[in-house]
């Protein structure tokens, strides 16, 4: 650790011609096009970064300009973005399923100049916003295929002449790169990542160069890497959990970058790669599992009892693993019986036998997923953070795993919790503010310490306990506070359950709206002949509703309040959906809008007389063909 | 580029005229559609191009070349290939496969060659997958590489099958209802696959559709046949408004 301290005085673009220098033969990045996995040294990177910075340059990109990527995962998200920070310029990056208003107002807040986009769908977003974003200079893409009506336009220009403008610049001036990327400051801001704002247009967090390699520096001093560890980036470039990773640990540690081919393929890019360490949000363990478990219950007898008794001996021991304690030898023995004959062809099925390290963040995950995975030999960890310290300043060590904890602080991260229950940090890689909102960044550092808006405690081992969000936290009529999204949560843990609301802020009772898991669910019917054809079908069938009754039931005898308990619950017709803004993109409920959406059902949920309501359906096509059908929600009641 | 010309060509099964006198010309670089009711000897006219029928008068030119009498393996050398309504794909295999074997005919190494695999083997293999793998990704079936054909939905299925024409790297391509069966979804991406086609690509395009909407879109040219006769063609406008044609479809009042 000692040594690579002196990392920290370099930016990004300087780190990387370090790393030239240091293993400049060495694979830094992997793509996989048509079909074949492309690799790239660390000298190809840096050649590239060039080409990509200077081209800018070159079209009149300047120092404290920025760039915006509207990318999928390629290796040009990253050249255009250090390219940029080369040459004294910032980078930033918009969610790929934003539509084409967002991205304009996005744009004209951060004062965008060049825009990076990596299709024609992309292109066409931006193109479709063009009178409103005077400032944008140009817009660059990668991937020519559908461009033919935007070749005769100077407005858009393809990658590769840009790398052709930049080559030229270095002929020119071979001195001139090297030179702008020297003047670089670690305290540069180099980056704005935006917030997922769940109202309102998203803040731009600027990052510096330290802020994203102090962060690779520090989790990787716990969680040490090696130079010849792998990494596949298939997180969205504009979430900090992405950027953290191929900014920060790649940067910091050396480690290479793998690129899948497509969104759609990337699980099976991951297990054709076998990355050594991964970051990811719930959902993607969670979907897994649901995977394992369905392929396990198609499988033959003998493997199915195999699975089945070598599962429970597999939990026992990851029961002593996550705490630390060693197993009895016999129970030693028979786990690694089991790993050799189940755990490790299953994980090896999931491309996950060379993971040292899976962390997952950005929401709770359920404790018996922890087990799950920790029983099957993957060392899953959960993370805490946010966008303003740069993804992760807490985390749990190995071998001190509790899944209702969010582990303890990383060196050089502080911690305090506020009087009012707020949780602070401060570090290295707290950013210095939101851009061009000094009332916001007021608020946001006040006292020099990092609000994070949600609340917590420390508990007597040191662990940090994440409740919720301080304003999401709701009280009922009798004044008992609750957490909604940590009552969600237990229901999610459920598998039959894809999504769940809470409400009942002001109210009797807590009630729940919830989403039936379509794959799970389905199979589950089709096992027992019951039929169905669309998810409204799914979810309105008694024998579901007495599924999720008899769950519910589960949760609120493990209540640990009175008024934890759901009271009453709705099957909703359909999948809570991002496209249809009841969700933000980060896949978190958007719950004032959900009710408001759903008032009708809101309301009966709160009328105990209520058993059934007919409601119309409203679906919009996406080529803007609207059709509304008639459905009917019924509403249970618990008996408590 | 190459004219596609069917001259007078009639096509009869026993007493039955299935083709009469049917005068066709495919101007490279476009897309040319084949309208017309059930039964009005759209298929046939493919079939007469492609070599599985040949018709019983007149002839057809591909430039220079006479298809008249050809058979389907010399017209798909000539640089034609073709897209089944319903799809000759081998369900069994995955569509990586099936792609790779659509280009045999490019294999022309010898036994010896295949039994050290070394030198010009393996050279025409490492070509052969490379330019398969420029159709999935045009085709985007990138996430179905390695399924087995019979597995994936039928819009997939569809996909595949005109993807396996590609793999013969034609000039003129034929493709009979590629979107019989699909969604709005499916249709839209299979629209934007035959434009790229047309103009990334430079595919001459024949198309026999029945989603009206769709062939008046993309269509440059358009014939109009109806039991076996041309009652019509020209411009999608033009065939829109005559007369004929709107009784051919509609019927009398």
């Amino acid at each position: 650790m000692q040594e690579r301290e002196h990392l920290l005085q370099h930016t990004i673009p300087q780190l990387l011609r370090w790393r030239v220098n240091e293993t400049g033969d060495k694979v830094a990045l992997r793509e996989k096009d048509f079909g074949c996995w492309n690799s790239y040294t660390w000298n190809q990177y840096y050649d590239s970064v060039r080409k990509t910075g200077l081209g800018l340059r070159k079209i009149g990109f300047d120092k404290g300009d920025k760039v915006a990527i509207i990318s999928d995962n390629i290796p040009e998200t990253l050249y255009m973005a250090i390219g940029a920070q080369a040459v004294g310029g910032l980078s930033s990056a918009i969610y790929q399923t934003s539509l084409p208003e967002e991205i304009g107002d996005i744009l004209n807040y951060l004062d965008v100049k060049v825009v990076f986009c990596s299709d024609q769908e992309q292109v066409d977003k931006v193109a479709e916003v063009r009178d409103k974003i005077p400032q944008v200079k140009k817009v660059i893409y990668e991937d020519s295929r559908g461009m033919r009506s935007y070749q005769t336009d100077d407005w858009f220009m393809y990658i590769e002449d840009l790398y052709s403008l930049g080559e030229q610049l270095h002929q020119e001036d071979s001195e001139l790169f090297e030179s702008l990327v020297n003047k670089g400051k670690p305290d540069d801001v180099c980056h704005f990542c935006l917030t997922s704002g769940t109202t309102g247009l998203p803040k731009g967090a600027m990052l510096t160069h330290r802020n994203y390699i102090n962060m690779g520096l520090q989790l990787t001093a716990v969680d040490p890497l090696e130079e010849t560890d792998e990494y596949v980036s298939f997180l969205p470039f504009a979430w900090i959990g992405e950027q953290m990773n191929s900014f920060g640990v790649a940067m910091a540690t050396g480690i290479a970058v793998n690129f899948p081919e497509s969104v759609e393929t990337s699980m099976d890019d991951l297990k054709e790669i076998g990355p050594h360490f991964m970051f990811g949000a719930p959902r993607i363990y969670e979907t897994i599992r649901s995977q394992i478990w369905l392929k396990i219950d198609e499988s033959y007898l003998l493997n199915k009892f195999i699975y089945k008794y070598f599962m429970k001996i597999g939990e026992e021991a990851a029961g002593y693993r996550m705490s630390g304690r060693s197993m009895p030898a016999k129970l030693r023995f028979l786990a690694w019986l089991g790993k050799q004959m189940i755990y490790r062809p299953l994980v090896n099925q999931i491309g996950f036998l060379r993971l040292r390290r899976a962390y997952t963040g950005g929401a709770a995950l359920g404790p018996e997923l922890f087990t799950f995975y920790q029983a099957i030999g993957v060392n899953l960890k959960q993370i805490y953070g946010q966008t303003e310290i740069v993804g992760i300043a807490y985390m749990h060590r190995d071998g001190d795993i509790r899944p209702d904890t969010v582990g303890k602080p990383l060196p050089g991260t502080e911690c305090r919790i506020s009087e009012e229950g707020e949780i602070l940090s401060r570090s290295a890689s707290v950013t210095p503010g939101y851009y061009n909102l000094p009332e916001k960044t007021e608020e946001l550092l006040q006292g020099g310490w990092l609000h994070s808006g949600d609340a917590g405690y420390i508990d007597e081992d040191g662990h940090l306990v994440v409740i919720d969000r301080i304003s999401d936290v709701m009280h009922t009529k009798a004044g008992d506070m609750f957490s909604p999204m940590f009552l969600e949560n237990r229901l999610k843990f459920s598998p039959y359950i894809k999504e769940a609301v809470i409400f009942g802020d002001q109210q009797e009772y807590v009630s729940a709206l919830i989403n039936v898991d379509p794959i799970v669910v389905g199979k589950w019917a089709e096992d027992r002949g019951l039929s169905f054809s669309t998810f409204m079908e799914l979810s309105g069938l008694p024998e579901v509703a007495v599924l999720i009754q008899d769950g519910v039931a589960e949760i609120n005898k493990n209540a640990e309040q009175e008024h934890f308990k759901i009271h009453r619950f709705a099957l909703l017709y359909k999948l809570l959906d991002m496209d249809d803004g009841e969700l933000t993109k980060t896949g978190k409920i958007r719950r004032k809008f959900v009710r408001e959406k759903y008032s009708d059902i809101y309301e009966a949920l709160y009328n105990t007389e209520v058993t059934e309501k007919t409601v119309e359906a409203f679906y919009q096509y996406q080529d803007g063909q609207t059709t509304t059908v008639e459905t009917t929600i019924h509403f249970y009641t618990m008996e408590n | 580029m190459t004219q596609l010309i069917v001259s007078d060509v009639t096509l009869t099964f026993g007493g039955l005229n299935a083709l009469a006198n049917v005068d066709i010309t495919i101007e490279p670089g476009i897309i040319t559609s084949i309208i017309g009711p059930n039964g009005a000897g759209k298929t046939s006219v493919l079939n007469c191009i492609s070599g599985f029928y040949h018709p019983s008068e007149g002839t057809i030119y591909y430039g220079e070349r006479n298809l008249t009498h050809a058979s389907p393996h010399q017209v798909s050398n000539m640089g034609i290939a073709r897209a089944f309504q319903n799809l000759e794909l081998f369900s069994g295999l995955s569509v990586l496969d099936n792609l790779l074997l659509a280009r045999h005919q490019n294999l022309n190494y010898s036994i010896f060659h295949a039994l050290i695999y070394f030198g010009k083997a393996s050279r025409l293999e490492a070509e052969n997958r490379s330019y398969v793998e420029k159709v999935i990704d045009f085709m985007e079936l990138e996430p179905y590489r390695k399924s087995r054909v019979g597995n994936l939905s039928y819009g997939v299925q569809k996909r595949v099958e005109v993807a396996r024409a590609l793999t013969l790297g034609p000039k003129l391509l034929l493709l009979d209802e590629p979107m019989a069966g699909m969604n709005i979804e499916e249709k839209e991406d299979i629209v934007r696959f035959i434009l790229d086609l047309k103009k990334e690509w430079g595919i001459t395009i024949v198309l026999v559709e029945h989603d009206l909407g769709v062939v008046m879109d993309i269509s440059d040219e358009i014939y109009v046949l109806d039991f076996g006769i041309l009652i019509g063609s020209g411009k999608p406008k033009e065939v829109a408004s005559d007369p004929k044609v709107i009784e051919a479809y509609i019927g009398e009042e």
